[in-house]
């Protein structure tokens, strides 16, 4: 999940000594990022994005994806807390890492980004299959847009979309509105539908297709209109969170300086929104946002504050969980008005939406339902762009004691009259019977 | 013991020369039946000479563990024992469901040893238990057979009880179950019953009442008695037998047991509304309206009586239609009639079968077979019908019941194997009546032949000693007459005296049937051969056949012993590695064993409970690992536990019950279906098996990595190869194995961390992870959760 971890930019060399702090779930945001390219000029050509990331504390290795010396872990540990892989042509990485090995550093709960390119590679594209992404089959195809294509200087090259179709959620973009269309120039992807842990965070727009640009279209596109997606998040279950794109120039100090006019439209915008919106979805993807962490789950009697081992039926019972969200720097209470729990065995017997007192801190009050059994207190909390909570306590809740019940039942007092003038009879008749003589 | 009655204090000539016979009688009898009881005991130690101090079998480690619970938490903490570690998560109600006599009668020993500094385990008592109660039920059948026929009979009777191998197979040390003390409790009721019908004291009719109620909480089978006791009553007042002894015998039962019964907490408001009791309330009616028409009878002259009973009769015939009507109407409404199915599959043998699959699946439910009468009851089985021919004369009232008995329990013996036990100490009764009888008829015309004794002093000698309750039993014929018979003192015994000339009189008259001495001589020689051969026997089933725990097996081969304990070593593997709150999954047959030895929570237990969430375990081995995952997941269920016997060739395993998962699985959920499994009707794990067969979780994870264990798959007890060698599980992982295989458990993979997408065509790179791609095919259909 989440770790910590504060370096000088400038000792970029092996960092072994830091190790022993990995895994801080403290502090989730990312520290220490490896950074795969293709050759070292996009070191330079896209430096405002690695700039942006290294003034945000973070601590950029690069390396050659052929780097016979690279590799994801030693002894066991991890040397970094993401990836960047900026390097679409790969045939091969060099050193320890291999597709295995990418997707066990995403397995571990650790970030990925990867960016990829026409022409991208093999190992790429599974590694993207492996995230839940397919990239066109096509190796040469780019995602061609003949409407939302961006004005530009070469009249007629519709492969430079300018895109605006973004999804709905501050969370993953942040609160600031997005004005300016980002720049998209690559292959196109599409998602599983039936796939929830994948999410399109930038789609092409319906006119847009995914063909070669150099040839004739003789077979109709196979990916075709808002079917596309340009840009896409994964969160997995570990709550890793993975940014796949289709495109490594939208990162490029070009892209991201670069005014845009989407066709069609009068407004020119002085710069694209490349730089906001993949500023701000690395802060999504590097745990900077969006990160839930409950603590202090609490559960006891009404009037009580000791938590017991089981409840009796019809009990009534108060449970709390305190739920921050991290901010980059520091956890922050949660505030939101959707968060349930569930007391659940085999179904929801209870189902209530906590309230909350906007320092975090989400109670509420029922009453055990009248069935015994080994219930649960649940909360399964998973919202569009937060790390999903799922809490589960086991308390069994016992049927009542044999002194627990009523022991004097008014609408019984008929049978307890009929008992007792019963043997009150049978004893004077008893002692009529036996001495009246 | 008791030293025996004797009756003859009523003929005054002979007093002195029979008090000091019977004196000696007595102290001779009191070290016979010591010496019973000390053989009960013992024969049942071969289970712990041969194998080990250990509780066997799977309902005794259920109540070896509520005993612990109730050793150390009390009885209150047991009545309201909520056990959230069996059928999760429903849980169970321990203190409400179960039968407490034998855990609070091994509890109460436990702590009555402790208090006297004798710091004896939870584990051992409970080991003993059964041992002891044999040796206690040997001497109760002594005292039940004494009341019917005699010391002779009572001695004959408990020497064979203390030895008959179906009572054996239920009570080895270690087997500690309800039966074993139930069967003690069970003949200590019919004895006490015997005993208030013979005496008509209210004294024993009250502790009768306590008998049953200690049987009630001992075991479900107390129904037998509550239906046998009233059948027997209805019997005497059919025959003409009815008598105020009868009234006080019956009576207080009926009032006191009820009572009593419905304090047990798992019997509760059953002892007045099944259909189980209701033969006893009638029969109550019954018996109240005969005492009132023979109390009517005799105050009125005999022809006012006769109008009597023609008016009563066509009012009382009309109103009883109407009540009959209405309580049909009743009982039909409900849909089981309102009999328990295992009653119902008592009266229809077939019942159970037809409709409940969770009753017929145990094999202790079904029918024997005749050799497991040979085996169980041996040499019994000639005897009772001499044993039924001697109680007939004189038919009395006590005999007229252990006839009864002896006829009800062959048919039920019949229908379910486990009521064998009810029906053994039965067999034993008459077969000690009869062996009794006859060693009496052959020891006396010896004695009565054999030259140079004196014939008068032999012929009472011969007499006296066996005959005494015969003599009470013919005057108990006579309506008044027993109570003289008895020493205790009564206020109308005086008069009673000269009724004794009659009886002493037939006895002469007995006395003259003489056998030929050869032939005596021989049919004794043969009747000392036919003991010796089931003493043989019994020893035989005690040592070999019945005192294996099955938790541990031997098998002898030409290299040795080999001893399976691969039941516990499964056992304790869980209990070291996995989390105390993990659940796990298993057949109901290793649901007690599960709990008690790994200490982990189960799904079902072999208290069948509740059918349906036994079908759902049922379905989930029925189905394709998929739909079994997503069974077992919504259980939180961790851990897949199976049996299996192919490597070994251990015969009740998981495979051979799998048909049984079947049909309760598909009684509940109706995709499940049995023609899937069966190939041309026949049931087959072979090549020939049907695709869902192959594909079904059980045999994956019976038969995973099986090929690898001698290259073929031969399964040694199915005697055949596998059908399907090579595959993968997807969904589960092995995590341990134990030596044998006999044991194999799983445990499910947690949902993948990622979706993958789809699988592209093949391109060149999928040979690199094929076992990745191979689960990515299930992720691409449909994503699993």
């Amino acid at each position: 999940m989440g770790k910590l971890w504060v370096i000088l930019i400038a000792s970029i060399s092996i960092l072994l000594p830091f190790l022993g702090n990995a895994f801080s779930p403290e502090s989730p945001t990312d520290r220490r990022v490896l950074v795969l390219l293709d050759d070292s000029a996009i070191k330079s050509s896209h430096s405002i994005y690695f700039n942006s990331l290294k003034s945000r504390g973070f601590d950029l290795e690069f390396k050659l994806a052929d780097d016979p010396k690279i590799a994801l872990q030693r002894y066991g540990q991890y040397l970094y807390d993401a990836l960047i892989l900026f390097c679409p042509s790969v045939e091969r990485f060099g050193g320890s890492i291999d597709l295995a090995a990418i997707i066990d550093f995403v397995d571990s709960g650790r970030d990925l980004i990867i960016a990829a390119d026409s022409n991208a590679s093999d190992l790429i594209r599974e590694v993207g299959t492996e995230c839940g992404v397919e990239f066109d089959e096509d190796p040469s195809a780019m995602v061609i847009d003949h409407i939302g294509y961006a004005v530009s200087e070469t009249e007629g090259d519709h492969t430079l979309i300018a895109s605006d179709d973004l999804i709905k959620a501050d969370v993953i973009l942040g609160s600031k509105k997005m004005v300016a269309p980002i720049l998209f120039q690559g292959i196109g992807h599409s998602l599983n539908p039936a796939n929830n842990l994948v999410l399109k965070v930038l789609s092409a727009s319906p006119s847009a297709y995914s063909a070669n640009p150099k040839s004739k279209l003789s077979t109709p596109p196979s990916l075709t209109g808002s079917a596309i997606s340009l840009v896409s998040i994964v969160q997995a279950r570990n709550n890793a969170r993975i940014l796949i794109t289709g495109s490594l120039s939208m990162f490029s100090n070009r892209f991201f300086r670069s005014g845009v006019q989407k066709a069609g439209r009068k407004t020119k915008h002085e710069k694209s929104g490349n730089e906001q919106f993949l500023t701000e979805i690395s802060k999504w993807v590097f745990h900077e946002r969006g990160h839930l962490k409950t603590v202090n789950i609490k559960h006891h009697k009404v009037g009580e504050t000791d938590e017991p081992s089981l409840y009796r039926i019809n009990d009534e019972l108060e449970y709390s969980v305190e739920i921050y969200e991290w901010s980059g720097t520091s956890w922050e209470p949660y505030v939101a008005n959707d968060v349930q729990v569930q007391f659940y065995m085999m179904s929801p017997y209870v189902l209530k939406t906590m309230s909350h007192d906007k320092k975090g801190l989400y109670s509420t009050s029922f009453k055990v339902p009248d069935v015994y059994g080994v219930f649960q207190f649940k909360v399964e909390y998973q919202k569009l762009g937060y790390t999903s909570l799922s809490l589960s306590k086991q308390i069994p809740v016992r049927p009542y004691r044999h002194n627990e019940y009523e022991r004097f039942i008014p609408a019984a007092y008929p049978y307890y009259g009929a008992a007792f003038s019963m043997m009150a009879g049978f004893f004077i008749f008893s002692f009529v019977h036996l001495y009246s003589k | 013991m008791a030293a025996p009655e004797t009756s003859t204090a009523a003929v005054p000539s002979l007093y002195t020369n029979n008090a000091l016979r019977n004196a000696f009688g007595g102290v001779l009898s009191f070290f016979i039946l010591l010496l019973i009881g000390v053989m009960a005991f013992s024969i049942r130690l071969f289970s712990v000479i041969k194998y080990e101090s250990v509780i066997h079998e799977f309902d005794p480690y259920f109540n070896y563990r509520v005993t612990q619970f109730l050793a150390k938490n009390g009885i209150y903490e047991f009545w309201n024992w909520f056990d959230d570690r069996t059928w999760y998560p429903l849980g169970r109600v321990i203190g409400g469901t179960v039968y407490p006599g034998l855990t609070l009668t091994a509890g109460t020993i436990w702590w009555l040893l402790n208090s006297l500094n004798i710091p004896l385990s939870v584990e051992t008592v409970c080991v003993f238990t059964a041992p002891i109660f044999s040796a206690l039920a040997s001497w109760a059948t002594f005292l039940l057979t004494k009341e019917v026929k005699g010391t002779g009979a009572g001695l004959t009777a408990a020497a064979l009880l203390a030895m008959v191998p179906s009572y054996i197979s239920r009570s080895v040390a270690g087997s500690y179950d309800n039966e074993a003390v139930a069967i003690f409790a069970l003949i200590f009721t019919f004895y006490l019953y015997i005993k208030t019908l013979n005496t008509g004291s209210l004294f024993y009719a009250t502790l009768n009442s306590i008998a049953y109620f200690y049987m009630v909480c001992s075991w479900g089978g107390y129904t037998f008695i509550i239906n046998l006791i009233p059948m027997h009553v209805l019997l005497c007042i059919v025959t003409g037998r009815f008598s105020s002894r009868l009234y006080i015998a019956y009576a207080p039962l009926v009032v006191l047991g009820t009572l009593l019964a419905a304090l047990v907490p798992v019997v509760g408001f059953n002892a007045v509304m099944t259909s189980e009791h209701f033969a006893s309330f009638l029969v109550f009616i019954i018996l109240h309206v005969v005492a009132f028409v023979y109390y009517i009878k005799g105050i009125l002259s005999p022809k006012m009586f006769k109008v009597a009973v023609t008016l009563v009769v066509s009012v009382g015939l009309a109103v009883c239609c109407a009540v009959i009507a209405v309580l049909i109407a009743l009982v039909a409404s409900s849909p089981t009639k309102g009999w328990s199915g295992r009653s119902l599959s008592l009266l229809d043998p077939t019942y159970a079968s037809k409709y409940i699959p969770i009753i017929a699946s145990v094999s202790e439910h079904q029918p024997p077979t005749w050799p497991s009468y040979f085996m169980d009851i041996n040499v019994l089985a000639f005897l009772v019908p001499a044993g039924i021919v001697a109680c007939f004369s004189p038919l009395s009232d006590s005999s007229s019941f252990v006839v009864l008995y002896i006829a009800t329990s062959v048919y039920f013996s019949g229908v379910m194997v486990r009521l064998m036990l009810v029906f053994a100490p039965a067999a034993c009764i008459t077969s000690g009546i009869a062996l009794s009888q006859s060693f009496d008829v052959f020891t006396r015309s010896i004695k009565f032949q054999l030259p140079g004794i004196s014939s008068n002093t032999e012929v009472d000698a011969a007499e006296t000693s066996s005959a005494t309750a015969e003599a009470q039993n013919d005057a108990v014929k006579t309506e008044k007459s027993e109570e003289t018979s008895k020493n205790r003192p009564s206020k109308k015994s005086k008069k009673k005296e000269k009724e004794e000339k009659p009886s002493t009189k037939a006895k002469a008259e007995k006395r003259l049937i003489a056998l030929p001495l050869d032939s005596s001589v021989i049919s004794l020689l043969l009747l000392i051969l036919l003991g010796a051969f089931y003493v043989v026997h019994c020893v035989w089933a005690a040592a070999e056949a019945y005192s294996a725990p099955s938790i541990v097996l031997t098998s002898h081969s030409h290299d040795g012993l080999h001893v399976f304990d691969d039941f516990r070593e499964a056992y304790a593997w869980l209990r070291h590695n996995t989390d105390v709150d993990d659940k796990v999954a298993s057949w109901w047959d290793y649901g007690y064993q599960t709990t008690a030895m790994a200490n982990r929570t189960v799904i079902v237990d072999n208290n069948t409970w509740n059918n349906t969430h036994i079908a759902t375990v049922g379905t989930a081995m029925s189905s394709p690992e998929k739909a079994a995952w997503e069974i077992f997941h919504s259980l939180d269920v961790k851990y897949v536990l199976v049996v299996f016997g192919g490597l070994v060739g251990y015969p009740s395993d998981d495979i051979n019950k799998f048909l049984w998962m079947v049909r309760i699985g598909g009684g509940v959920f109706p995709h499940i279906k049995e023609p899937d499994y069966l190939r041309d009707g026949q049931y087959r794990i072979d090549s020939q098996a049907t695709p869902t067969m192959l594909n079904c979780l059980m045999y994956k994870l019976s038969y995973y990595r099986f090929v690898e264990t001698d290259g073929k798959g031969f399964d040694r007890v199915r005697q055949t190869e596998i059908g399907k060698k090579y595959f993968k599980l997807t969904h589960f992982e092995e995590v341990f194995t134990t030596h044998h295989w006999m044991v194999r458990i799983y445990k499910l993979k947690p949902p993948k961390n990622r979706i993958r997408g789809k699988t592209k065509k093949s391109k060149s790179k999928t040979s690199s992870a094929s076992s990745r791609a191979k689960r990515s095919g299930m992720g691409k259909k449909n994503p699993w959760h």
